[in-house]
């Protein structure tokens, strides 16, 4: 196959996914002036404000769920408490706060960088570069290292058995 | 020796493993230990003009136990709550959380109050203040309103024995 | 009776699994062929036992016997008979005894495909894994019977979780287990060449096939459940990082990591000591997970009830199977180091690349589950560490190992070109750079990490399609007959990396560009998401098997015309009363329409609706079931097969291994 094939081929197919086309139906649907439905929030941009926050928080009374998630009764009072403090006018960090002085950071799911959390945040790092110093040395010891010899006998059992198989 | 490192590391990884099956992951620290007890002004059960709130209880060692007549320990520990409102003198403040029913009058006619004042905190923001995350929870805050002690769940005669008590004497109940 | 019979079978399971341990492991030390000759007989009768045990617990559920306390607890009387089933493994006992029933499946499978090895290694390897159903077994006769009885016996059951009235519950423990236990094949085939003292290349080629088929089915277990995760709950989510989950990740990132490694081995012999190491961990890890999730040491909405004591007991068994293993590896792995040289960049280099980048995301995913433990531990407070953590950590580690997925397969052994690489890839390069940044401006605007990940799926696409160019370049004959010629080898690993391109993209494309609605609905009301029109035509009511049901039609079209009808649910359920959303989906290559209902609002049967456009989000599940595929592919390999035809390897030779 050519290069040259290969690549209009793919900008095709490239076109393609920018177009998403949707096998649908093709029966005619119901027509009509219908009600909208309303949002269950009053305020939108505050309920995602508060839906994104959440996210990131723990349930605090399930097993391992998040408040935005859970149907829990104090996850519902603790997400109608953080809309009423987004609408009061708080930041993210305010409210983050407010709960923290609350519940300590057992309610945040993304742990704070503090001196207790070093090792977690910094241990992926660490990690990585634990490897790649293994890569490294591994790699320097084994560019001098000299094939072993090949012992003949073997080498002739060897051809012997492919020779059987094939 | 990097070849006892896996060892090595192991070994300290089933140590916390056998200090892990004596915690409880999901019993949650209060960040209050040692902070002021949040003030709040709340109106009683069964009296909505009469009010409660902590700094009534300057000067004295007290104990704010968080129930609610729908919760099922806390009859289990109303009992031994009215034992211990004879036998000692620490006040107990009954937090009335959530009591949507409105149940708590007429449960404690019915059962016996052993609650110095029940306040009555309909909507949780109160519990919420006080990083409340079910019932029955039991604070102990001393003479200068300063929380001492968080106990979650019932308290029981062992409880009390080793945990309440000594810290009451401690803060010169 | 029956119970009491299955009881039976395990203690009898448990002496054949103890035989099946001693005597062959003493017999390949000693070089006794009779002993060692045990080991088949005494795993195969193993396993008829377990399955016998296994067959009794599962009539109990069937023939809903209350009297057994396994199934007073987790089934009722109306629950469906698939259902009762599937209750048979649906509470730690039960799963226990899953667990128990596929290593003896796994064992019975190594004792008749291991004619072609050693006598000493197939003793070794089947009477290590004696030795673990042993431990399992004692585990579950002293501290987990599922034959308890509870006299009087209950009446009726406790039901079923509802969250397992599903049929992911009949496909995805087994699947996950086969792979979790299958993982005992490479750690018994490990002990074996420590055991041995010895480990020469051949030990790899033995061995790879059962590890890359173990790996397939946690690949496949794992997809399962995530897709279970996403239709079941009803909040479109289909990872969260919970500790459950990463008990079943991490085996599967050593496995991963072992299956590349094993390549090095087999082809090169290098890596001895390591590869050994990794299926120790693999399969340690495995065990770990079985601890984390029963012990209660950590909290996850997966783990099953929790009992310090069982924790215990399974803390000291690992610990003596782990501990065991890694002080034999201390003690016996130098020997093992030899290996040939190879250059800065060859096949062998980026392999290795490979497993360091995957130990590191190991060890990341390992420490973030383990942390709040290691801090409680300590008296140091308690944390939650959840999505965010790990999000942020186990993408940026990540990129760089599907950057090298792309480069990797077209190196050479010992030596690689980079000239050589960069003419073959940098078209791929080009088209994949295009593709990363055009790809979201078409989509609704520009997002860095879908960039990134629209990149990375299409350079190793590409990457997969140049190998092929590669080796299509020689040989003779006509494009098919050379593409049949393709070892299966090779069409494992392009298809499995294939995969993996695939379900990047589809990662990129759901967590960047998905759509989701909470709306009111009253009925003949309709909303609006991602140009499709959703109109609720309210609900009915009606009476499953073993629940009561809301069920709401919602017409779904686009641009006029009709897509789809949905129905999602909203069950009670008849036992205790437990409410579960059961949502509804459209699914296309393209996108799923996921619809879950909330509560009723009023009596003119008003609901709250979840609406939730998902786009490419089968193209994760379909990635992971083409890597699935691919390692069974590559597992069948006709290299492993003919060795199984070499079956006439004189006893005497095959003894000298003591």
């Amino acid at each position: 196959m050519k290069p040259c094939r290969i690549k209009h081929g793919l900008l095709g197919i490239l076109l393609a996914f920018s177009l998403p086309v949707l096998a649908d139906d093709a029966t005619s649907a119901p027509a009509g002036a219908l009600k909208e439905a309303r949002p269950i929030a009053d305020d939108p941009v505050i309920e995602q404000r508060m839906v994104n926050l959440a996210d990131d928080l723990r349930c605090l009374v399930c097993q391992n769920e998040s408040l935005a998630g859970s149907h829990a009764e104090l996850a519902e009072d603790l997400r109608r408490e953080i809309r009423s403090q987004m609408k009061a006018g708080k930041n993210d960090k305010e409210v983050i706060e407010y709960l923290t002085t609350r519940y300590g950071d057992f309610v945040l799911y993304r742990p704070p960088f503090k001196p207790v959390t070093y090792l977690l945040w910094l241990g992926p790092l660490l990690f990585l570069g634990i490897g790649g110093g293994a890569w490294y040395m591994t790699l320097r010891r084994r560019r001098a290292v000299q094939a072993a010899p090949v012992d003949e006998k073997k080498l002739a059992a060897a051809a012997q058995l492919l020779e059987e198989d094939q | 020796m990097k070849r006892w490192l896996p060892l090595l590391l192991f070994v300290a990884l089933v140590g916390f493993f056998a200090k892990g099956l004596f915690l409880n992951p999901r019993e949650v620290p209060s960040p209050f230990i040692g902070r002021q007890a949040p003030a709040f002004t709340l109106p009683l059960v069964g009296d909505a003009n009469a009010s409660f709130s902590p700094a009534v209880m300057k000067g004295k060692v007290w104990m704010l136990n968080v129930w609610a007549p729908w919760c099922v320990s806390c009859r289990q520990e109303h009992g031994f709550l009215m034992q211990l409102a004879q036998a000692q003198p620490v006040p107990i403040v009954g937090l009335n959380w959530k009591d949507k029913d409105r149940e708590a009058d007429t449960l404690l006619a019915r059962t016996g109050s052993p609650y110095f004042a029940v306040p009555d905190d309909l909507d949780g923001r109160v519990g919420i203040d006080y990083g409340v995350t079910g019932t029955p929870e039991t604070y102990i805050i001393d003479k200068g309103g300063i929380v001492r002690l968080k106990h979650i769940g019932p308290i029981d005669p062992e409880v009390w024995k080793s945990k309440i008590e000594p810290k009451l004497k401690e803060l010169g109940a | 009776m029956i119970p009491e019979l299955g009881h039976f079978a395990l203690i009898i399971a448990l002496l054949l699994a103890l035989t099946q341990a001693i005597l062959p492991l003493y017999g390949a030390q000693r070089g006794n062929l009779t002993l060692m000759g045990v080991a088949r007989p005494a795993a195969q009768g193993q396993f008829v036992f377990v399955a016998l045990a296994f067959a009794c617990l599962a009539h109990s559920f069937l023939t809903n016997d209350f009297s057994v306390l396994n199934v007073a607890k987790n089934s009722f009387s109306q629950l469906p008979e698939v259902y009762r089933f599937t209750a048979t493994w649906g509470s730690h006992e039960g799963s226990m005894l899953l667990w128990v029933l596929i290593l003896g499946f796994w064992s019975t499978a190594v004792s008749v495909f291991s004619r072609h090895l050693p006598e000493d290694m197939a003793a070794r390897v089947i009477g290590v894994m004696g030795l673990i159903s042993s431990g399992f077994l004692a585990f579950l006769l002293t501290t987990s019977n599922p034959f308890e009885r509870l006299l009087p016996a209950a009446l009726d059951g406790n039901d079923m979780n509802p969250l397992l009235q599903d049929w992911g519950m009949i496909i995805h423990p087994p699947m996950l287990y086969m792979g979790y236990v299958g993982f005992a094949v490479a750690f018994a085939f490990a002990i074996a060449a420590l055991l041995s003292g010895k480990m020469d290349v051949a030990w790899a080629r033995w061995s790879r096939p059962w590890t890359t088929v173990a790996w397939a089915f946690l690949t496949f277990g794992i997809m399962l459940g995530s897709w279970w995760a996403y239709r079941e709950l009803g909040w479109g989510g289909w990872w969260f990082w919970d500790p459950t989950e990463n008990a079943s990740f991490m085996p599967w990132l050593a496995g991963t990591a072992l299956i590349h490694s094993l390549a090095v081995t087999e082809k090169r012999g290098a890596f001895k000591a390591w590869t050994v190491l990794l299926a120790l961990i693999a399969f340690s890890l495995s065990l770990l997970g079985t601890f984390l999730v029963r012990s209660g040491v950590l909290s996850s909405v997966h783990a099953f009830a929790t009992d310090p004591a069982r924790g215990a007991f399974i803390l000291g068994f690992l610990a003596v199977v782990i501990g065991g293993s890694l002080v034999l590896y201390a003690w016996r792995a130098p020997k093992m180091i030899t290996g040939s040289g190879f250059t800065w960049f060859s096949r062998e280099s980026l392999l290795l690349a490979n497993n360091v980048i995957l130990i590191a995301a190991l060890g990341a995913v390992l420490l973030g589950t383990l942390y709040p433990l290691l801090m409680d531990a300590m008296g140091l407070g308690k944390i939650s560490v959840g999505p965010p953590y790990f999000n942020s950590v186990f993408v940026p580690l990540m990129a760089p190992a599907l950057f090298l997925m792309a480069i990797g397969p077209l190196a050479r052994w010992k030596e690689a070109s980079l000239p050589d690489i960069v003419t073959r890839l940098k078209w791929a390069l080009g088209v994949a750079l295009a593709i990363g940044l055009l790809l979201p401006l078409t989509l609704g605007g520009f997002k860095p990490w879908a960039s990134l990940g629209f990149f990375f799926a299409a350079w190793i696409a590409l990457a997969v399609l140049a190998g092929f160019v590669d080796r299509l370049k020689h040989g003779q004959g006509s494009l098919m007959h050379k593409l049949s010629a393709l070892p299966r080898g090779f069409w494992g690993m392009q298809l499995a990396h294939f995969g993996m391109a695939v379900g990047v993209a589809g990662i990129a494309m759901v967590a960047n560009f998905q759509a989701e609605r909470d709306v009111r609905m009253d009925v003949n009301s309709h909303a609006e998401l991602a140009g499709y029109s959703f109109v609720f035509r309210g609900t009915t009511e009606y009476d499953g098997p073993n629940y009561r049901a809301a069920r709401g039609t919602l017409e779904v079209s686009r641009n006029g015309k009709q897509v789809a009808t949905l129905h999602p649910e909203k069950r009670i359920y008849n036992a205790g009363g437990m409410a579960m959303t059961e949502a509804d989906i459209h699914p296309n290559i393209y996108r799923d329409i996921y619809v879950a209902m909330g509560e009723q609002l009023d009596n003119r049967g008003a609901w709250t609706v979840r609406l939730f456009y998902k786009p490419f989000i089968n193209w994760l599940w379909f990635g992971a079931l083409m890597m699935a595929v691919g390692g069974f592919l590559a597992a069948s390999d006709k290299r492993y097969r003919i060795a199984l035809r070499r079956s006439e390897v004189p006893k005497h030779i095959a003894a000298q291994g003591a």
